[in-house]
């Protein structure tokens, strides 16, 4: 494809020509950002209304106030984050200087996915370019309107010469993924993450894969099951349960589950009403086809509904859905379910729950509501999930301190604020000697001698405790 | 299959406990010093590696490593705090680093113990099993590291002796990690098998590790470093200086220089001496007889096929497409290419792939600085060569070609964990939560985007709390005395 061979040797052209590294180039274009965003609020909140039917608090909160947050979060932070790190080091290279330098990698590869398309495109690219790299950004194309704002805005306020929006669906996807990149970073599904990560080993690539999951969630122990059934619809139906993070099915006792059920619909008409399919605050499915394959799953789940079920594909509306009695191989637990579905399994004992938990792949979250922290810290403790959440659910992905990634397959790296800087960044190891003692580098110079050897295993040991002897 | 063992091993979960890696790590330790004479007369064989060459540059290194990692471990793996918004103030807010399951650790063979060992230490210290393929072209001590069993948790770290096939079969397989140390063709196809299984990869590669020699620097000293840095282990170090870059004007006294510390070092005759060692096979040693055709030869040039002896090498005014400038040498023969200066030495070393490390022999910091800044690389070294892999608290790895990920010290333990983001919430404070539920409001949203994004130090606010009260104190035990002393005041004057 000539048209991306082009943007993408500008690109390396500009990056090679070093616009990209200054510490203010980088916090022009993150603040050019800022103004992106606080301008076009309007249009980008009516765009994700457009392609999700994102209510306008959902859409504030987790799409346009993330990129905000994590925008000052990064121009506050940069200086300190781009200073170099002065390490320890031995008694050999005492007098030397050692340091790590964060230095960008070059051009970076930013393919979006469709369910948060506008924060999943730019915090990823925040991280980008305060590392200093120029980058190509490849929004989902089924947030369609979502992907042409992008295209449109971009370019209007950051650089062309180091930033450029690359639209398309999978063919071009796969063409751009012939080129070789200095970084790629993927949000969307397994499948798609191996052959991103296939490309990737063509060029000896480093990549970054946010994929996805089925997130458990135990409910154990005493709790306090009305704040719990809360905590967990917010969780789950947000965005119409389209997150990589929301809880995807529930385990519980027997006991937990008859109590939980009604708690469940009392929390839904506190926040949907009586007809969710009315309520502004209630999402829609993004696609038909989406829509389609949630209906297919439901219709072949032999669960039993006591919570919503009705379904519109014509609207992509799916009410927000409940079932019990799910069994372990049942259609629902087959994939991630990614929608307004709820699935409780019942298992008896926590012990059972965390080896039904660890026989399955690990997910990208992981929750726990009780009121016992014993509970707690045995699930954290005895399992293994990209970030781990107890009494609510998502909240831990709008912290900028905490990495934001997956393990196994859920993903490999991680991102939001320093991680995300980390990830776009090459740590060099620098280390700057001088001519002097070289007397003590003769010990290292052949003929080898027992004596010599003795003297430069006490001088490059590592410091025990209490021994900072500095001699030299 | 080990594989199957280690996992079950591991799912045991009897690696976590903190006294468990310790004591496997000193194990570790008592294996590498208990068989030293073994392995030495392994790596005499391999690779015609001295005793003392083999402690300097192998066991030292893994030595001081192991006891790193035993002192450190608590520390490393200990939760780290992160800062907290106003939702989550009352929250634990953390990160966990936990172990992955099972890592593969594919080791080359010209450090056979360090390479191999330096992962294996980290991955014991996070917690892992382990599988280890050592590379079948240092087989001799390949075997002697079959005995790690001996010493250590035998279910839960294999080692698996073989060539390509039984490294292929194990590829195939699906491991939580795979570390490999090696070349980047072969890099590739690691990564490209890891890719099925969605398994993340660190890639200790190599490339060709270019040496910049200023005309302002102490070129007796730099020649005698990178004299000992290139010929050390005949050449064959992923970080050995591969060539050099000059300015004609120094060429002579260079290779004049490097005469002399090679005669210093390794006697007039370098096949007979101990500290010389050899290359490591017959297909290595006939690859680099050839790489010598088309350049002038200014020092050596001799081989011997029957011994893989390579005598110290050196080759004057080599042309950029010369056949010894189109791959890593890996061997002890060092190209000079002349440059007009500095500006010609980084478009050259930044039209190549990014190498390992970048070496810099110079007086003036300014030029130095100025290399760093306009090029790229794993790591740099200025006015000596390889001692920065001896520094653990330095991250060890490359970028681009040369490699992805980086490990010694401490970076080998967090590159061999999942570092899991903790949120401890508890279900009291509920009417906290109240905003962010629907049905949504504009009050809302304004108090959701306070409590929920702006991020608070809970250290800083404790400290304004403090310097307040520290004020407010202050304030009042300044209105005691003043009023103590405007009450002595007027007692004294009536």
């Amino acid at each position: 494809m000539d048209g991306q061979q082009a943007v993408i040797d500008r690109l390396r052209a500009s990056f090679r020509s070093g616009i990209s590294l200054p510490e203010q180039f980088r916090l022009g274009q993150l603040k050019a950002l800022l103004t992106l965003v606080t301008d076009n609020e309007q249009q980008i909140l009516e765009a994700l209304q457009k392609d999700l039917a994102k209510p306008k608090f959902e859409a504030i909160l987790s799409e346009v106030d993330m990129v905000i947050n994590e925008l000052s979060y990064t121009i506050s932070h940069l200086k300190s984050w781009m200073a170099p790190e002065y390490v320890e080091k031995n008694l050999a290279t005492k007098l030397d200087d050692c340091f790590v330098r964060r230095e960008p990698l070059g051009v970076v590869l930013i393919i979006g996915a469709w369910n948060y398309p506008f924060q999943l495109i730019l915090l990823p690219l925040i991280g980008t370019i305060a590392a200093g790299n120029c980058a190509i950004v490849k929004p989902s194309e089924i947030s369609v309107t979502t992907g042409k704002l992008l295209a449109d805005l971009i370019p209007k306020y950051l650089s062309q010469e180091c930033y450029a929006v690359i639209c398309g669906g999978i063919e071009e996807t796969k063409k751009l993924l012939e080129n070789r990149f200095d970084h790629i970073f993927y949000t969307g599904s397994q499948a798609v993450g191996r052959s991103v990560l296939q490309a990737a080993a063509v060029h000896l690539t480093p990549v970054t894969l946010e994929l996805g999951g089925k997130c458990p969630c135990l409910m154990y122990g005493k709790l306090d099951i009305q704040a719990a059934a809360k905590r967990l619809v917010w969780a789950k139906f947000f965005n119409a349960g389209q997150s990589c993070v929301a809880p995807d099915y529930v385990l519980c006792n027997r006991q937990t589950c008859e109590a939980l059920v009604p708690a469940l619909r009392q929390a839904l008409e506190a926040f949907y009403g009586q007809r969710p399919r009315e309520c502004d605050d209630m999402g829609r499915i993004v696609s038909q086809k989406h829509c389609a394959r949630l209906v297919s799953l439901l219709e072949r789940s032999t669960g039993k509904v006591v919570i919503g079920g009705e379904t519109d594909k014509e609207e992509k509306y799916i009410a927000p859905t409940v079932l019990v009695d799910v069994k372990e191989t049942d259609a629902l637990m087959e994939e991630e379910i990614f929608g307004p579905i709820l699935p409780i399994i019942s298992i008896d004992t926590l012990a059972d729950a965390i080896s039904f938990v660890n026989a399955r792949e690990k997910p990208l979250a992981l929750y726990v509501f009780s009121d016992e922290s014993k509970v707690v810290h045995t699930v954290l403790e005895q399992t293994s999930s990209g970030g781990f959440c107890s009494n609510d659910g998502i909240v831990h992905m709008c912290l900028p301190g905490l990495p934001f990634g997956g393990v196994g397959n859920s993903g490999m790296g991680s991102y939001h604020g320093r991680w995300g800087f980390e990830t776009f960044s090459h740590r060099r190891a620098c280390m700057l000697r001088g001519w002097g003692l070289e007397r003590v580098n003769v010990l290292r110079y052949p003929p080898y001698t027992e004596s010599n050897l003795g003297w430069l295993r006490w001088a490059t040991g590592a410091r025990r405790q209490g021994w900072g002897c500095s001699v030299m | 299959l080990q594989l199957e063992v280690a996992r079950s091993a591991f799912l045991t979960g009897r690696s976590r406990p903190f006294h468990y890696r310790i004591q496997q790590l000193q194990s570790l330790r008592r294996f590498v010093l208990e068989r030293k004479s073994d392995f030495a007369a392994a790596l005499q064989k391999d690779l015609g590696k001295s005793e003392h060459g083999m402690e300097l540059f192998e066991l030292l290194g893994v030595e001081r490593e192991i006891m790193l990692a035993i002192d450190e471990l608590p520390k490393w793996a200990a939760p780290k705090p992160v800062e907290k918004n106003l939702l989550t103030i009352m929250d634990e807010v953390y990160v966990q680093p936990e172990p992955l399951g099972v890592v593969l650790i594919i080791g080359a063979w010209n450090y056979p113990l360090a390479v191999t060992l330096q992962p294996l230490i980290g991955a014991i210290a996070a917690g892992n099993a382990a599988v280890i393929k050592p590379s079948e072209l240092s087989s001799h001590t390949a075997k002697v590291m079959e005995d790690l069993s001996l010493y250590l948790d035998k279910e839960m770290y294999h080692v698996v002796t073989g060539g390509v096939t039984e490294s292929q079969e194990l590829l195939k397989q699906r491991f939580d990690h795979i570390f490999y140390t090696g070349n980047s063709m072969v890099g590739k196809l690691v990564m490209q098998a890891a890719s099925c299984h969605l398994t993340p990869v660190t890639l200790e590669l190599g490339g060709k590790s270019p040496c910049y020699i200023d005309k302002d620097c102490d070129i007796t000293i730099a020649c005698r470093r990178i004299t000992w840095g290139k010929y050390l282990n005949c050449g064959q170090t992923c970080i050995a200086p591969d060539y050099i870059l000059c300015e004609p004007s120094i060429q002579d006294r260079l290779l004049e220089e490097i005469r002399k510390s090679i005669k210093e070092f390794y006697t007039d005759d370098p096949k007979s001496f101990t500290d010389y060692g050899r290359i490591v096979n017959q297909r290595h040693f006939q690859r680099l007889m050839a790489l010598l055709k088309g350049s002038t030869v200014a020092i050596g040039g001799n081989g011997d096929e029957s011994e893989r002896y390579i005598e110290p090498t050196v080759l004057r005014d080599v042309n950029p497409e010369a056949k010894v400038m189109q791959e890593e040498i890996f061997g002890p023969i060092l190209p000079v290419l002349t440059v007009s200066g500095a500006d010609e030495a980084i478009s050259f070393i930044n039209s190549r792939e990014k190498p390992l490390v970048l070496y810099i022999f110079s007086s003036n910091k300014k030029l130095i600085k100025r290399m760093i800044e306009e090029t790229s690389s794993g790591g740099v070294l200025a006015n000596d060569c390889l001692v920065h892999s001896t520094v653990s608290a330095l991250p060890f790895g490359g970028v681009g070609n040369s490699g992805m990920g980086s490990y010694h010290g401490k970076y080998t333990f967090d590159q061999l964990s999942h570092l899991r983001s903790c949120l401890i919430r508890k279900l009291a404070t509920e009417k906290a939560n109240m905003m962010r539920y629907p049905p949504h409001t504009f009050e809302k949203i304004r108090w959701a985007r306070i409590v929920l994004l702006n991020q608070v130090n809970v250290g800083r606010l404790w400290r304004v709390v403090l310097v307040t009260l520290l004020g407010i104190l202050a304030a009042f035990v300044v209105q005691v005395r003043l009023s103590t002393n405007t009450q002595s005041h007027l007692e004294r004057s009536t």
